[in-house]
C-alpha cells in the first residue's frame, strides 16, 4: 500500500530491451520492442488485432521467450510475483470464489491466518465481500471479472498484466470495473501494463499509452497521459481527456495506415 | 388499436398458468406413465398366455415367472450375486485401469504413442472371439470372465478420461505455469477436476458394458457346468426349457443393468451439481 510516487522517481521493475518474438521462420510478431515499466506505473498496450500486444504480454509472463532481445527485471531475481487478468475470467468453475482467489498461494504451499487475511482483503477490494463461498456459475460476468482481479493482486504482486479483461462485457459493466480499477491503482499503487483496443479505456485508465502497429507487430508511438489520478468518471467529460482520445486515436490511425 | 382492460394485472398470465399446469402433470406423468405402460404389458400378456392356452415351455405367464422367482430364489440369488460381482469388479478395475492409464498417456506423449493403438485393438476385437482363448490360460472361470467384462468396460473410461484429462482452459494452463505449479499440483488441481465430468460420462457408459461383457463372457466361459451368474443360469434354462427361470433370470439381468445405470448416474450428478452445466437446473 505505496502512496504514488511522482512520474520519473519511481524504481524501475522491468526493461524490455530490442525484444523480437519470431514465429515459426518468418512470422514477425514483435520488432524491436523497447519498453521501461516502473513501479506504479499504469501502461496501455493499445493496437489493432495483430500488432504484438498479446505476444508481449506473454513474453513479459514467461509463457514464451523472446527470439532476440532482453526482457530483465530489477534486481535481477526473475519475475517473482506476477498477477495475470485474461480476457476471460479464468476462473475454476469446481471450486469457491474464495478457493479460486486463493490459487496463487495454494500453488506455492503457503496457508494459514495471513493467507486467509489476504484473500479477505482482495475481495474486499474488488468489492466482493460475502461472495467468498459462492460459484463462479452463480456471478455475473461482470462478477467473475472481479474474482479474477482479485486473484491477480492478492499476493500483492509487482506487476499485473491485464489482456482485454473487459473486452467481452457490456459497456455499463466496462465502465464501472474501469472506474473500480482505478479506485484499486489509487488504494494499492500497483503497476499493470494493460491491453487494449479500446482508445477510451486506454485514455481514462493509463499515465502512458504504447501505440502499436502490426505486420511486424512494433511500437510506433508513446503518449503519457499527465493527469492525475485518482481520476473520477467526471474526467471522461474534460476537454483535456477529448484531447487525449483525439491524440491516441491519431496515433492509432496512423498504426492502421502503416498496416495497411 | 389498443385494448382497454378493467381488470387487474393478473399475478399470472393464462398462457403462464398453462406452462405451470403442463409442468406439474409432466411431473406426475413421468413417473405414472412408465407405470401404467408396464402393468398393461403384462396384463396383456397374461391374458395372451391363459385365452391361447400358450404352453408354459414356449411363454409362461407373468405369474408364473414371479413364482419361479421366488421358487428358484435361492438358485437365482446366488446366481445374481456371481452376477453382480463379475460386473463391479469388472467396473472397478476398469475404472482402476482406465484412469491409470489415461493418466499415464497425458503425462507421457511417448507412453500414449506406444500403447494407444493397443488399447484400440483390445477394444475393437470382439471379446466374445477373445473370450474362448482367456478360458484356457486362466484356470479360474470367475477370473476369466471377469477379465472379460474388464476389457469390454475399460475402454470408454479410458477414452474418455484421456480426452478430459487434455481439456482443461488453456488460460487457466498459462496460469498454473505463470505461478510455477509442479506437474502434480496440474493434475491434481486443475487436469483432475477439468477431466471430472468427461470421466463420469465414460463410467456411465462402462457400467452398461461391465454387465454386457460379464454376460458375454458367462455365456462363453460359463457354459462348461462351472455354474456361473445369471446368464449361465439363463442359457441353462433354455437347455431344459425352463423359460420360466429364464425369464426370472432375464429379468434379474435388466434389474441389475438398471441399478448400474441408476448408481452411476446418482454417482455423476452428486459429483457435478455444484458446478457443471449438464447438472445443474435451469429456470426456464
Amino acid at each position: 500500500m505505496q502512496a504514488p510516487l511522482p512520474l520519473g522517481s519511481r524504481p524501475p521493475v522491468l526493461r524490455m530491451s530490442a525484444v523480437d518474438k519470431v514465429f515459426g521462420a518468418d512470422i514477425v510478431a514483435l520488432k524491436g520492442m523497447q519498453l521501461d515499466v516502473n513501479q506504479g506505473d499504469f501502461i496501455s498496450l493499445l493496437g489493432p488485432s495483430g500488432c504484438g500486444k498479446s505476444t508481449a504480454l506473454r513474453l513479459i509472463a514467461g509463457l514464451m521467450t523472446p527470439t532476440t532481445g532482453r526482457i530483465e527485471w530489477s534486481g535481477g531475481t526473475g519475475q517473482g510475483d506476477l498477477g495475470v487478468v485474461f480476457q476471460e475470467p479464468t476462473l475454476m468453475p469446481w471450486t469457491t470464489v474464495a478457493k479460486n482467489v486463493a490459487l496463487p498461494f495454494r500453488l506455492r504451499g503457503k496457508s494459514g491466518a495471513e493467507v486467509a487475511d489476504a484473500i479477505r482483503n482482495a475481495l474486499d477490494l474488488v468489492g466482493l465481500s460475502g461472495f467468498e463461498n459462492a460459484y463462479p456459475r452463480e456471478l455475473s460476468g461482470g462478477m467473475k471479472m472481479r474474482v479474477s482481479i482479485a486473484r491477480a493482486l492478492v499476493t500483492n504482486p509487482r506487476l499485473i498484466l491485464m489482456d482485454e479483461p473487459f473486452a467481452a462485457l457490456d459497456e455499463i459493466t466496462r465502465f464501472k470495473l474501469n472506474n473500480d480499477l482505478l479506485d484499486l491503482k489509487t488504494k494499492t499503487g500497483c503497476t499493470v501494463i494493460f491491453v487494449t483496443h479500446s482508445v477510451f479505456e486506454s485514455v481514462f485508465l493509463s499515465d502512458r499509452i504504447v501505440v502499436m502497429a502490426a505486420r511486424p507487430g512494433r511500437v510506433i508511438r508513446t503518449l503519457e497521459v499527465d493527469e492525475p489520478y485518482p481520476r473520477a468518471e467526471a474526467f471522461r467529460t474534460t476537454p483535456e481527456y477529448a484531447a487525449h482520445c483525439r491524440a491516441a486515436s491519431d496515433a492509432l490511425h496512423d498504426a492502421m495506415g502503416i498496416a495497411a | 388499436m389498443t385494448i382497454a382492460s378493467d381488470a387487474p394485472t393478473p399475478t399470472m398470465d393464462s398462457e403462464e398458468l398453462r406452462r405451470a399446469r403442463l409442468a406439474r402433470i409432466q411431473l406426475v406423468a413421468k413417473w405414472t406413465l412408465p407405470v401404467i405402460v408396464m402393468a398393461l404389458t403384462l396384463l396383456a400378456w397374461h391374458l395372451y398366455v391363459t385365452i391361447n392356452e400358450v404352453p408354459h415351455y414356449i411363454l409362461p405367464s407373468p405369474a408364473m415367472v414371479f413364482q419361479t422367482m421366488f421358487t428358484d430364489w435361492g438358485l437365482l440369488s446366488a446366481a445374481a450375486w456371481v452376477t453382480t460381482k463379475l460386473s463391479l469388479y469388472a467396473l472397478a478395475l476398469a475404472v482402476i485401469g482406465g484412469v491409470a492409464l489415461a493418466v499415464l498417456f497425458t503425462q507421457s506423449k511417448w507412453a500414449e504413442m506406444s500403447f494407444f493403438p493397443y488399447a484400440v485393438i483390445l477394444q475393437v476385437t470382439p471379446v466374445i472371439a477373445v473370450a474362448p482363448l482367456i478360458q484356457i490360460y486362466v484356470d479360474s472361470a470367475f477370473a476369466a470372465a471377469l477379465i472379460c467384462a474388464w476389457i469390454v468396460a475399460f475402454f470408454p473410461i479410458l477414452s474418455n478420461t484421456t480426452i478430459g484429462l487434455k481439456s482443461a482452459d488453456h488460460n487457466l494452463r498459462d496460469l498454473f505455469t505463470i505461478y510455477g505449479a509442479t506437474r502434480w499440483q496440474r493434475l491434481i488441481f486443475l487436469d483432475i477436476p477439468s477431466a471430472l465430468p468427461f470421466f463420469l460420462g465414460g463410467l456411465k457408459i462402462a457400467g452398461g458394458l461391465a454387465l454386457i461383457g460379464a454376460v458375454v463372457a458367462e455365456f462363453v466361459i460359463g457354459r462348461s457346468g462351472t455354474g456361473l451368474g445369471l446368464a449361465s443360469t439363463l442359457l441353462e434354462a433354455s437347455y431344459r426349457y425352463n423359460f420360466a427361470r429364464l425369464y426370472a433370470a432375464l429379468f434379474l439381468i435388466s434389474g441389475l443393468g438398471i441399478m448400474i445405470f441408476a448408481a452411476t448416474s446418482l454417482i455423476s450428478h452428486l459429483s457435478l451439481r455444484k458446478w457443471h452445466e449438464s447438472a445443474l437446473n435451469r429456470e426456464s
